[in-house]
């Protein structure tokens, strides 16, 4: 077997060292009546390199992948192009087969890239500190919650109707559990994001707001008031970015008060692969930092006085703290948090404003030819590269009659918020720079069938 | 053969005294490398873009006004920073990298290939059913893998790493009792427990309680057994344990705590001693998690992605998380909130976004397929083997606390006990750095004083166990003579031994411009 190094002679041989008469008196701490007497029945043997490749190219083909069709599917993943040199990058073998760096004088490359992330991360968000990555999104969003019930020792989190249904689902799920409460709601088919409505519902028992900056449906709102009046009844302002290219364009949360921010790192490096691995996105104020989950790199110096890098604040984890640590989490993302910083330095701050720019001219196309399509209405005011129209039709079916044409046209809201009748016309349309002219053409011929 | 063929000669090294300071600081191959921001680059750009048309903005009037601080670099200076720094790294490529309990095995490259097919790696988690069967196909085909070889009747999938995955237990766990109206509040979890367990129990709610080790580095039954009692949820159980034994009394510790009306969660870290030799599923076991970034292969990447599915009892199964994959004839369903209500209406709810770390499963479904249950069965014994090489031919020179009661399973463990002149654990460890290994896990477990815990995994070949056997008991002589230069290493390394107390007290979490930092000073 081809992973396998030793040979018949060498097992032999070990056993002899060892004293052992053969390999099953090594396992004679197992009872005899659960060891098994051979490989397991009915099941295959090893494969070749060859005939495994085939098996799994077979399997590859049976799906629908997004780069051989008009792809406009976005709400919380995104197809952008990722340089091939960051594939490249990640693959290097020092950093893909390396593991948490926990012995930081041989773990140089790893905990460099963590602090540069780090960084990367805190100053995209206008936050003073980030850590060095969460599972994903929606883990990171919970975490953000239970951190700011930490902080204020509030149990009461007023989620905003436009953060995605998904995540709201994580958090409700494990609020079950904590008896943290939480309040939400699904969205209006408006303009206007529920940022008023919250903004009035803050009160003394609040421990933070949250609100998703572009929202489930596209929408961008001003988050200085509520970071305000958050902060005036002691919570505060936690802020869920899905689309973290939208910060080349718009404003960070940081910069408009929010005291936690969170997102999904995917979008920048990281490929769609079906939802996952992708990297959670974390930062907050420096004066919380003590509360905050998650592994982080710190700066330091050697034995010789040269500068290095180090795993720090431990005592808030898992393996020092054990059931009094911030959060149970261990191995995270860094490897995803490789492709998102790769890729980040390669675009640099230009680059980032150029690609944003260009999603958020593209989206602008997209939205008027659609809007001009008859009986569809664009429901967005503002956006950036994803918006929601409204159909005269219900969405759901329509997309899948838009896969019958060869187009992946969008999310339906009935998709994301099954049961809610008052959505079901809703569509979510992300465009990035991957789309071009032709598939513009196509999702405007397969919507104008559908809604005639 | 001809070493020489123009008649160069070999070079002779000079007799060196220590080494020469260069004006890079750069020693060869070994070169320092600058942060990235750090570098005069905030126009230098990576990336070419078509031109962006020219559109009114529908931004809220929220255009970003300010810089925001990010460095870019050109695409040759990016790879060559990157490939830099990749250097400063140990890595399972460049050596043994015997970390206890973390199954740091041999990547195969096939698995990255697999990953990188367009029909997983490009397809959207929103995208219509219809046009991602064949990622759900994967999903389904490794779920069916890892119920046979753990003997479990349910997998849940969606967990992104092995502290998630014990995280979907418990919550199973609670749903369950929940759902019988049973109330109860603590978490037994054996003192040496990974820390996820204890941190994991408090975080889904539990209070959490310590059982004792014997002196045979087992759990000690007996107190287990007296502490069940209507208050206890679950007890966590490593098997094999962290000091890489095998519970043999995990039946009846089964049998007994069902009989308590609680539930058995194993932690699964250790699967790779056991895959293919035992089922969990026959030690009364009602979840476990299963870390495919170790025993499945998948790269551990510096520290994740993971992944952690969780195989449950029929007990269980009914409270398993959404979303999963069901089959359907030749159809693949992604049974979610809408759907559940018909067939799975006691799930606890969603704990992810989407569906779980896909690119990890066409991997470790890859490397499961190469090895066949032939294969695999063999992973468990050659990792058992190669421990057991290690632990004979060490305890000589080495305490080795639980070599009197039989063989180990996957690893083995040591401890500082003997070392002379105020040595311990960490100088070991620190000089096996300047030897070219990676340290084994230190301090860890916390029932044995000073422990070195050893994986050294199936995929080391007996010439690299013997290399690594001659470093550790060159070092451990030394060790026991008292040798104080021990203290110093590493030497050769990257860098010396690292300020981690300054880390924590001063800590520095982002870089700072020179005059911004002075300026706070």
């Amino acid at each position: 077997m081809r992973y396998l190094p030793l040979s018949e002679a060498d097992r032999s041989e070990m056993l002899r060292v060892i004293g052992a008469p053969s390999i099953d008196e090594l396992f004679r701490d197992v009872p005899a009546e659960a060891r098994l007497k051979g490989p397991i029945h009915n099941l295959p043997s090893h494969a070749s390199e060859m005939a495994v490749e085939r098996h799994m190219a077979a399997l590859s083909r049976k799906s629908m992948a997004a780069g051989d069709v008009p792809f406009f599917l976005g709400c919380g993943a995104y197809k952008h192009h990722i340089p091939a040199s960051v594939d490249h990058i990640i693959q290097r073998g020092e950093f893909l087969t390396s593991y948490t760096p926990y012995q930081p004088e041989i773990a140089q490359g790893t905990l460099q890239m963590m602090f540069e992330f780090q960084t990367q991360v805190a100053r995209l968000f206008g936050c003073e500190v980030a850590n060095a990555s969460m599972y994903d999104g929606s883990t990171a969003m919970w975490e953000a919650i239970v951190m700011a019930h930490r902080i204020t020792r509030r149990k009461k989190s007023l989620i905003s109707s436009g953060v995605h249904p998904h995540y709201v689902s994580v958090a409700r799920t494990m609020a079950k559990f904590t008896e943290d409460q939480l309040e939400t709601s699904v969205p209006d088919l408006t303009a206007r994001t529920d940022i008023d409505r919250l903004t009035a519902a803050i009160d003394e028992e609040t421990n933070a707001v949250v609100v998703q900056y572009p929202d489930i449906l596209g929408r961008i709102a001003d988050l200085t008031p509520i970071a305000e009046a958050a902060h005036a009844k002691g919570a505060l302002l936690i802020a869920v970015v899905t689309e973290p290219v939208a910060l080349g364009l718009i404003k960070s949360p940081g910069e408009m008060g929010a005291d936690i921010v969170v997102g999904e790192g995917q979008s920048i490096g990281v490929g769609l692969q079906f939802g996952g691995p992708y990297v959670g996105l974390f930062a907050c104020r420096e004066k919380h930092v003590r509360q905050m989950p998650g592994r982080l790199a710190g700066e330091t110096v050697d034995a010789e006085g040269k500068r290095g890098f180090v795993l720090t604040l431990s005592t808030r984890e898992q393996h020092i703290r054990r059931e009094k640590a911030t959060s149970n989490i261990c191995t995270s993302s860094v490897l995803c948090a490789l492709a998102f910083t790769a890729h980040l330095t390669l675009l640099g701050e230009k680059g980032l404003r150029q690609l944003a720019s260009l999603n958020h001219a593209r989206a602008c196309e997209v939205a008027d030819r659609l809007a001009g399509l008859p009986g569809v209405a664009l429901v967005n005011e503002s956006f950036f590269n994803e918006f929601t129209v409204k159909l005269p039709v219900e969405a759901r079916p329509a997309v899948h009659a838009m896969v019958e044409k060869g187009v992946l046209g969008g999310v339906s809201l009935g998709r994301l918020y099954p049961g809610a009748e008052e959505l079901e016309n809703g569509l979510v349309i992300a465009v990035t720079e991957t789309v071009t002219d032709q598939d513009i053409d196509a999702l405007e011929v397969a919507l104008r069938e559908l809604v005639q | 053969m001809t070493v020489n063929p123009s008649g160069w000669r070999p070079t002779t090294p000079a007799n060196t005294q220590g080494e020469a300071e260069t004006v890079t600081g750069n020693r060869a191959l070994m070169l320092e490398e600058p942060l990235i921001f750090e570098s005069d680059a905030s126009e230098t750009t990576g990336v070419d873009f078509d031109e962006v048309p020219q559109h009114p903005r529908r931004l809220e009037g929220l255009e970003r006004s300010r810089p925001i601080g990010l460095p870019g670099l050109s695409e040759p200076e990016a790879v060559r920073h990157y490939t830099r720094l990749s250097r400063q790294n140990y890595a399972i490529d460049l050596g043994l990298f015997p970390l206890g309990s973390c199954t740091m095995k041999h990547n195969p490259r096939l698995n990255e290939k697999v990953a990188r097919m367009p029909g997983f790696a490009d397809v959207h988690p929103l995208q219509p059913q219809e046009t991602v069967q064949g990622a759900l196909e994967v999903v389904s085909e490794l779920a069916q893998w890892l119920l046979d070889l753990t003997g479990m009747p349910s997998v849940a999938m969606s967990p992104k790493a092995g502290a998630h995955g014990e995280l979907c237990g418990l919550l199973c766990i609670r749903a369950a009792l929940e759902a019988r109206g049973d109330k109860r509040e603590v978490v037994l979890v054996p003192e040496s427990a990974h820390g996820t367990n204890p941190a994991t129990a408090a975080f889904a709610g539990y209070r959490v309680e310590s059982i004792p080790a014997n002196s045979a580095g087992r759990v000690d039954v007996e107190a287990l057994k007296s502490r069940l009692a209507p208050d206890v949820a679950a007890v966590m159980i490593t098997n094999p344990n962290t000091c890489g034994l095998f519970e043999p009394e995990m039946k009846a510790i089964s049998d007994a705590v069902h009989a308590a009306g609680a539930f058995v969660y194993c932690d699964g870290a250790n699967f790779n001693a056991i895959v293919g030799k035992v089922r969990p599923g026959d030690l009364g076991i009602d979840a476990m998690h299963i870390n495919l970034h170790k025993t499945f292969s998948t790269p551990h990447g510096g520290g994740g992605p993971g992944s952690g599915p969780v195989v449950l009892s029929k007990a269980l199964a009914p409270y398993a998380p959404l979303p999963f994959v069901e089959r359907d004839g030749d159809q693949f369903r992604l049974v979610e909130e809408e759907t559940a209500g018909e067939h799975h209406g006691g799930t606890f709810g969603r704990m992810v976004a989407f569906h779980g770390q896909m690119g990890m499963f066409t991997r470790a479904l890859t490397y499961i397929l190469s090895h066949g249950a032939d294969g695999l069965k063999q992973v468990a014994e050659d990792s058992v083997l190669n421990a057991n090489y290690i632990l004979r031919s060490l305890e000589d020179i080495l305490d080795a606390p639980f070599a009197k009661s039989g063989p180990c399973m996957h690893e083995a463990i040591f401890s500082d006990k003997g070392f002379a002149g105020g040595l311990s654990t960490i100088d070991l460890a620190k000089a096996l750095i300047d030897e070219g290994f990676h340290p084994m896990t230190m301090y860890f477990p916390l029932v044995v004083h000073g422990a070195m815990l050893i994986e050294p995994t199936e995929t080391e070949s007996k010439a690299s166990l013997d290399q690594f056997i001659a470093a550790i008991r060159s070092i451990g002589e030394r060790a026991k003579a008292g040798d104080e230069s021990l203290k110093a290493a590493p030497v050769h390394a990257p860098r010396r031994r690292l300020d981690e107390t300054l880390a924590a007290r001063k800590p520095v979490l982002t870089y700072r411009d020179p005059e911004v930092a002075e300026a706070a000073e």
